[in-house]
């Protein structure tokens, strides 16, 4: 397949099998992978979580945990055998050869010592930080689009925002000038925009530079926007690879169409909607079932020796949701809309404005009203593994709202849980489970069962499926949808994903620093949207403009 | 289709590239895994077989296997055992002392010789375990309710109350436990009325800090927990929640330090009787043992050796247990998933 005149493949993973070795036996976790990175290429490994992707990158730079090995095939870095290449190889390999960006930009700088400190000691690890280590490391950090680097290279990694912090990464990862460059989800944990700036930025550099990068990620828009071949894995293997654009137009393997059918990113581009039609139907007829007016959150923040700064999270928002439809609100870190969330659940004091639920404004309730107001809003999470009790079975965790509100006997409150697990689309059988069992996804459905046990009018669902891979999120996407049309839900949505937001929401608010930027059906934002920050957030979607 | 390809210019926008997306100059075959080779299972299918687990009967599953928990457990059935029914260990009178065997060796009937007043070594090490393991159990039973309460209500409330209890429990976690112990059993409150007890209480007024602190610690992390806001949405009161959510996630850390220091305790009553402010004298427990055997030294090591072998064997096995339990309860290990 390659022709003699082109020049050889910088990285080529031949038929590699990775095995960890558990208490419970061998696992598995790649089998028959192949893959070929050519000198100055971006390649995208793209699969969910447990699919084998990052093992498979791990291999190829030698860090692989303690209890996994390579059984079988190759891994060839540039025609030499790495795969049982010695830790005294790889160290001469990593940094000048082979790069490595990680993922998460708040564990992977050492909090104790200086970005700048950081950058040298690369450099130096790969006898490269010259005469002049200083103006070396302020380079290397300005190439990486950091602003005032002589600064910035005496803070600490605590001075730094996600964003700063993921372009101080991607500085030591290409300080040394390597070959390859490995950039695990270098920005999933970054807001939409950050991290198109952060990728437009490694795109520059790395063709500038001609380093190759095998770029991992969750997310089919984005691989196939930044890679020039995106190789599709799926429990340990390779389902689909080939070249970006082809393969996201014409998706061979059932499980790649799966993906490109449930990827927000790409939904949103394609105008997925939820069914409209039953919703705003119901929508003008109906009355709001939520108000909010002018509503206001300010925190103290204690500067010590009894100072005190005054910070605002939301700034006089007001918006109103009608009965039985959803109302999404987005915005990126920091925008105040999970507290807006927590406050309409009354989990939180609003400083000044309205809450008016129903006719009854919840600021004023008395502790019976309130037990009362419980009953009828409530709550889904973010963290799918912190929303449900270790200690408790799902059965017990499903049937202590129906026991905090002494409904129904032991025996209606069995038949209720059942129907319960039903509706979310889960075997009666676990209810006798416990949530170290399950699955995020899992989880996540048994949280909305558990919100529904008091039949609840409205749920506010902070960043529900935002932990969850794409397929699993866009099931429970699905499973709200239903429950919608079938019980007539209202939905307060807050996430920072307007991709997401389209598959689901009637109304949309853009939030940003606090403020309500703009407010509109989902079409009108989408398709017209007036602020500059809303057509931003709309331009970060990975993907946008390849369907 | 999407409007920012065809009408939506963005210019001027501080990130308006539009990424049409990358076309690379060598050939890329198009490779499709044949499917009969990764069938396509059911999204997040849920896994039907197998016996359901708690926490606990997860944390169980792995203990039981473990060499270590398995030798002190044993140990310390044979040790509570002991102190439940010491006649059957040993049939010899502890309080027969016949000064005419002053400090001889074993004998028939007698393994581990006299003592300096002529009574069995053996059965008073036999006898004295009931004293010994009655401070342990005892003092990390009050310990554990007397620090896990401060502990709990001071992390979930927070405040002023979280202010005065920390300070409060500072006060006493500064004082050493056996040089506080030492001065408190001498009040006369204490000193007259020499018991099991008296020891118990003054080692608890010492030791409830530490769990407090471990406690005050497991309920700060559980109290932010998704599922404890999610409960008080339910409508369950602030008490209710921290009794029914938070306290039971914040065992594990508090079980494992009890465990440990249920030997401690051990420790610091023979210590304290060792120096005489302990138990009475009248009470058969190894520090008093010890504490006699002292004066022998010379002529006769094995009678001070003997109460200490039990001693150090009892405690260390309570030590063994602890770390086994800290094993299976690791919370990093049943993250799972």
């Amino acid at each position: 397949m390659v022709q003699n005149s082109e020049p050889k493949p910088l990285l080529e993973i031949k038929d590699l099998a990775i095995t960890f070795s558990t208490p419970d036996g061998p696992v598995n976790a790649v089998r028959n992978a192949n893959l070929t990175v050519m000198p100055g290429e971006t390649v995208a490994i793209v699969g969910e979580s447990g699919s084998g992707k990052s093992t498979t990158a791990l291999a190829a730079i030698g860090l692989l945990p303690s209890n996994g090995e390579v059984s079988a095939g190759q891994i060839l870095f540039d025609g030499e055998d790495i795969s049982k290449a010695s830790e005294k190889r790889f160290v001469e390999l990593r940094g000048n050869h082979i790069g490595m960006v990680p993922q998460d930009p708040m564990s992977n700088l050492n909090p104790v010592w200086k970005i700048g400190f950081q950058v040298k000691e690369t450099l130096k690890a790969n006898g490269l930080a010259g005469n002049n280590p200083k103006q070396r490391v302020a380079q290397v950090l300005a190439d990486a689009g950091l602003p005032e680097p002589e600064t910035r290279m005496n803070q600490y990694p605590h001075e730094f925002s996600g964003g700063m912090r993921q372009r101080a990464l991607i500085a030591i990862g290409l300080a040394c000038r390597p070959r390859l460059l490995i950039a695990d989800e270098p920005t999933s944990a970054l807001d939409v925009t950050v991290q198109q700036q952060i990728l437009d930025h490694l795109d520059t550099m790395t063709s500038e530079l001609g380093t190759a990068v095998l770029l991992i990620t969750h997310d089919l828009g984005l691989a196939a926007e930044r890679a020039e071949k995106v190789i599709v894995m799926y429990k340990g293997q390779v389902v689909e690879s080939g070249p970006a654009l082809e393969l996201l137009r014409n998706p061979q393997h059932p499980y790649t169409k799966r993906l490109i059918n449930s990827a927000p990113s790409l939904a949103a581009q394609r105008g997925d909607k939820h069914e409209m039609a039953v919703d705003e139907v119901v929508a003008e007829k109906s009355e709001p079932l939520l108000k909010v007016s002018n509503l206001t959150k300010v925190f103290d923040i204690r500067k010590g020796f009894g100072r005190k700064d005054k910070f605002t999270a939301v700034d006089k928002v007001s918006f109103e949701i009608p009965k039985g439809t959803t109302t999404a609100v987005v915005g990126e870190s920091g925008s105040g809309k999970s507290t807006i969330a927590q406050m309409v659940l009354n989990l939180l004091d609003a400083t000044s404005g309205d809450i008016v639920f129903d006719g009854q404004a919840i600021g004023k309730l008395s502790e019976r009203e309130l037990f009362k107001y419980r009953r009828r809003v409530q709550p889904i999470f973010q963290d799918p593994y912190g929303s449900l009790d270790p200690m408790y079975s799902i059965y017990r965790t499903i049937e202590e709202p129906l026991r905090i509100h002494g409904i129904g006997n032991q025996a209606s409150r069995e038949k209720k849980v059942k129907e319960l697990l039903d509706q979310v689309s889960m075997p009666a059988s676990t209810m006798h489970r416990f949530p170290n069992e399950l699955s995020g996804g899992q989880r996540q459905r048994i949280a909305i069962a558990r919100a529904l046990a008091l039949q609840p009018e409205m749920i506010v669902c902070d960043e529900a499926v935002s932990a969850l891979d794409v397929l699993v999120q866009a099931q429970v996407l699905e499973l709200l949808d239903e429950l919608q049309r079938e019980l007539g839900l209202t939905y307060l949505f807050i996430t920072h994903d307007l991709a997401v937001v389209r598959q689901i929401a009637d109304n949309v608010c853009v939030m940003e620093h606090g403020q309500l930027v703009e407010q509109g059906t989902v079409d009108e934002i989408f398709d017209n949207a007036k602020s500059d920050y809303t057509r931003n957030l709309l331009s970060a979607i990975p993907g946008a403009s390849l369907i | 289709m999407p409007e920012n390809q065809n009408q939506n210019p963005e210019a001027g926008l501080p990130i308006s590239k539009i990424r049409a997306g990358k076309v690379s100059k060598y050939a890329i075959p198009h490779f499709v895994a044949p499917l009969d080779e990764t069938p396509l299972h059911g999204v997040d299918a849920v896994k039907e077989t197998g016996k359901p687990l708690s926490m606990w009967a997860e944390a169980w599953r792995s203990l039981r296997k473990r060499p270590l928990f398995i030798i002190s457990a044993l140990l310390i059935i044979l040790v509570i055992a002991i102190a439940a029914i010491p006649g059957v260990f040993s049939a010899v009178d502890p309080r027969f002392c016949d000064l005419q065997f002053s400090n001889e060796g074993a004998s028939a009937g007698h393994p581990m010789g006299y003592n300096f007043q002529g009574c069995d070594v053996y059965a008073r090490a036999i006898h004295g375990t009931r004293a010994s393991l009655m401070v342990g159990i005892f003092t990390t039973l009050f310990v554990v309710l007397l620090g896990g309460t401060i502990g709990a209500l001071a992390g979930f409330y927070g405040g002023w109350l979280d202010t005065i209890l920390a300070r409060l429990g500072d006060i006493f976690f500064a004082l050493p436990m056996v040089l506080g112990a030492i001065i408190v059993m001498q009040l006369p409150a204490f000193r007259d009325n020499k018991s099991v007890w008296t020891v118990i209480v003054t080692l608890s007024i010492f030791g409830w800090p530490q769990v407090a602190r471990i406690t005050r610690g497991a309920v700060l992390e559980a109290r932010n927990a998704d599922f404890v806001k999610a409960s008080r949405a339910l409508g369950l009161s602030r008490g209710k929640s921290l009794v029914k959510h938070v306290i039971p996630n914040a065992m594990a850390p508090v079980i494992v330090v009890a465990t440990v220091n249920l030997g401690v305790y051990i420790v610091a009553e023979a210590t304290l009787s060792f120096l005489g402010l302990g138990l009475p004298f009248e009470v058969m427990s190894w520090g008093n043992d010890i504490s006699s055997a002292q004066s022998q030294l010379r002529n006769n090591p094995m009678m001070l050796m003997w109460p200490a072998l039990f001693l150090s064997v009892t405690v260390l096995s309570f030590i063994m247990l602890g770390d086994a339990v800290r094993d299976a309860l690791d919370p990093k290990s049943r993250k799972g998933n």
